[in-house]
């Protein structure tokens, strides 16, 4: 009898359900292949390494749901970068305004994405594309050379262990009651906790399953009296939020900011990447950012493994492509499926 | 007067007025700073409408593939790894080699999105990926034969009767892509498949042909458009086409072609892309630090589509 609700998740969630297999599955034997595996050394690295860019394919999946394409996502991570690179040092209180100013910047413009897209009725994907080009150039014009600076403190303690968190902030480390946690990386928690507080709720609101009809079909939602400005204009400026995200953090591990177009650019073909890998239709509709997250991880372990096998660099970007092109291939099992060729064509 | 052309029509108008916009402030700006006119000079616009030759083969080929609504995003690294391919084979073979390869890819994008129906979005982005790959991977450990042919200097870099023979290839891409699109069964195709795919192949039409053939003649303009780049910079290297993908998307949307497909003239891309170029020259000319370029460029790319570039509502 208990398996029945479970059986129906999986049937609706087969993406999701694969995704999280195929992670799981693969950083396990990553583990038991790396020397260290399995220590908190290694977790907190690699979380470190996909906590930006599991940022920028949340940031994705919700223009994606609607069925548009957020083509600035890495254009605003890479803004966001750089303001916090300006911003986020100084005393606690200018600290604390810096992150708050830089995430409010990011929500900002992804509000602006969405006022162009509803009220200037301009496809999403080509007017992300030419505010992504804003971005940049705001980007650019606030760090025209890499550089700036981040506190030290905050840079150490929201890159390593909670440990390591209290131990820089003065709280009493070792602790018993800390003791079970202490050995988990800061920065995947950050990524959980925003996961937990900010999409779950919405995904929940009336506003969040308006993005998901609008995705499914938005003819339909339209005559159902649902609020279909008001779920674009939200989905965009999550959009911006969660990317406003990723670029603090960015800022924050690296300790510094970096307008550069080139990786702007490979954020968000990685953020489409990362949110098809999770589960998501690009057709909208189907999906969610928690599927897209793991879906970087997945991206971002498959880099690690070329570490581990100390496979030739220059290989490395033919075998990315070539993994990437294989698990987007298996959307065709679906056109083996139908039973009316017409059904292919929607 | 806007208002009483056909909703095809309009854009173009539209932006052709822009050129001329563009045209008068940069002149009166180089008036004003040196008292030169140089964008007026027949000289300096066929110098610039030769650097534009190469963006303006990229969009052709993107316009067959946005007419079908779907996208082509693979075109930096066909470009790249068709110029590659060709100088490392060289001498006479250099050409069809290029071609090759744009028809490759080509295919393999078509069979992927017209058979797989995979989204064109992330299969032709994919493909991008896996180029860039095998090409790193060919050349990443020693220094290959990278030299333009002879041929690739001739047509990218001399002049025929003073206008050079690139916008000559550039034009007869064009009256290609133009005949194609409004006199063969294949260009009615596209518009039809475009419009409604499931309408199309009811009607008859073969529309996972039609899809191919829109990814391969995009394949071979970026093929084409590779091999006269590599003349022009004197020789092929990686990462020589990443300039070309936004700008390609953003002439053609301003062409008018609309970007879920079944909407568009070849005239519009024709004028977008100058319009590009032109917009990059005079910017250029202003000697500005590159951000601002980057703003200005996605102002123009939304103002211009506010006024033109609008959806219908959804209201059923």
């Amino acid at each position: 009898m208990t398996l029945a609700p479970l059986a129906r998740w999986l049937r609706q969630n087969r993406g999701f359900a694969g995704a999280l297999l195929l992670f799981a599955a693969i950083y396990l034997v990553y583990n038991l292949m790396h020397p260290r595996g399995f220590s908190a050394a290694v977790f907190v690295q690699n979380s470190n390494e996909a906590v930006a860019l599991a940022f920028v394919a949340m940031a994705q999946t919700v223009p994606v749901l609607l069925g548009g394409l957020d083509l600035s996502v890495g254009a605003v991570m890479t803004l966001t970068n750089c303001i916090a690179s300006e911003l986020v040092s100084g005393s606690p209180a200018q600290i604390l305004f810096g992150m708050v100013a830089t995430l409010l910047a990011g929500t900002a413009f992804g509000l602006m994405n969405g006022l162009v897209v509803v009220y200037g009725r301009i496809q999403p994907i080509i007017a992300t594309l030419a505010t992504g080009a804003i971005a940049m150039g705001l980007a650019l014009w606030i760090r025209p050379k890499p550089g700036g600076e981040v506190d030290g403190d905050l840079n150490w303690a929201l890159t390593n262990t909670i440990w390591d968190f209290a131990d820089t902030y003065g709280f009493d480390a070792d602790s018993p009651w800390l003791a079970p946690f202490a050995d988990l990386p800061v920065p995947i928690l950050i990524l959980l906790a925003i996961a937990v507080l900010v999409w779950v709720p919405f995904r929940r609101s009336v506003t969040g399953r308006t993005v998901y009809a609008v995705g499914s079909a938005e003819g339909a939602a339209y005559m159902s009296g649902l609020p279909i400005a008001r779920a674009k204009i939200a989905a965009f400026t999550l959009g911006g939020f969660f990317a406003a995200c990723g670029g603090l953090y960015l800022a924050i591990q690296t300790s510094s900011g970096n307008a550069d177009i080139q990786q702007a650019g490979a954020y968000t073909l990685n953020s489409i990447a990362a949110v098809v890998l999770g589960g998501t239709s690009l057709l909208g509709g189907a999906g969610g950012a928690i599927g897209s997250l793991v879906g970087a991880l997945i991206l971002r372990v498959i880099s690690f493994y070329f570490r581990i096998l100390s496979i030739d660099p220059l290989l490395q970007p033919l075998i990315e492509g070539l993994v990437l092109l294989v698990a987007v291939s298996f959307g065709a099992i679906r056109t083996l499926r139908v039973r009316n060729k017409l059904d292919l064509f929607r | 007067m806007l208002a009483r052309l056909s909703p095809e029509d309009r854009p173009i108008a539209i932006a052709a007025l822009f050129i001329l916009a563009i045209l008068i402030a940069g002149t009166a700006y180089t008036l004003i700073t040196s008292g030169t006119v140089p964008l007026l000079s027949p000289g300096y616009l066929l110098q610039q409408l030769q650097t534009g030759a190469f963006l303006g083969i990229c969009a052709a080929g993107m316009m067959m593939v946005i007419l079908l609504g779907h996208i082509d995003l693979s075109i930096p690294w066909t470009l790249s790894a068709a110029a590659m391919t060709a100088t490392a084979v060289g001498g006479d073979l250099a050409l069809p080699t290029a071609l090759a390869v744009g028809l490759a890819v080509g295919l393999f994008n078509g069979f992927g999105v017209a058979y797989l129906r995979i989204p064109s979005m992330i299969f032709t982005l994919g493909v991008d990926t896996v180029l860039r790959g095998l090409m790193v991977a060919q050349t990443g450990g020693f220094a290959p034969q990278d030299r333009a042919t002879p041929m690739m200097l001739f047509l990218a870099k001399e002049k025929i009767l003073g206008i050079p023979v690139a916008i000559f290839v550039w034009a007869a891409v064009s009256v290609a892509i133009s005949v194609i699109l409004t006199r063969t069964a294949f260009g009615r195709s596209v518009y039809a498949t475009g419009s409604r795919e499931a309408a199309a192949y009811l009607s008859g039409i073969r529309t996972r042909r039609v899809i191919i053939g829109a990814f391969v003649t995009s394949g071979l303009c970026a093929a084409l458009a590779g091999f006269l780049l590599t003349g022009y910079s004197a020789k092929a290297y990686q990462g020589m086409g990443n300039a070309f993908l936004l700008p390609a998307i953003a002439a053609v949307v301003l062409g008018g072609t609309h970007i879920l497909g079944g909407r568009g003239r070849y005239a519009g891309t024709l004028v977008g892309v100058i319009l590009i170029v032109l917009l990059n020259s005079v910017l250029s000319i202003m000697q500005m630090p590159e951000a601002g370029p980057q703003i200005i460029y996605g102002t123009v790319i939304i103002g211009m589509l506010l006024v033109y570039g609008r959806n219908a509502r959804v209201t059923s």
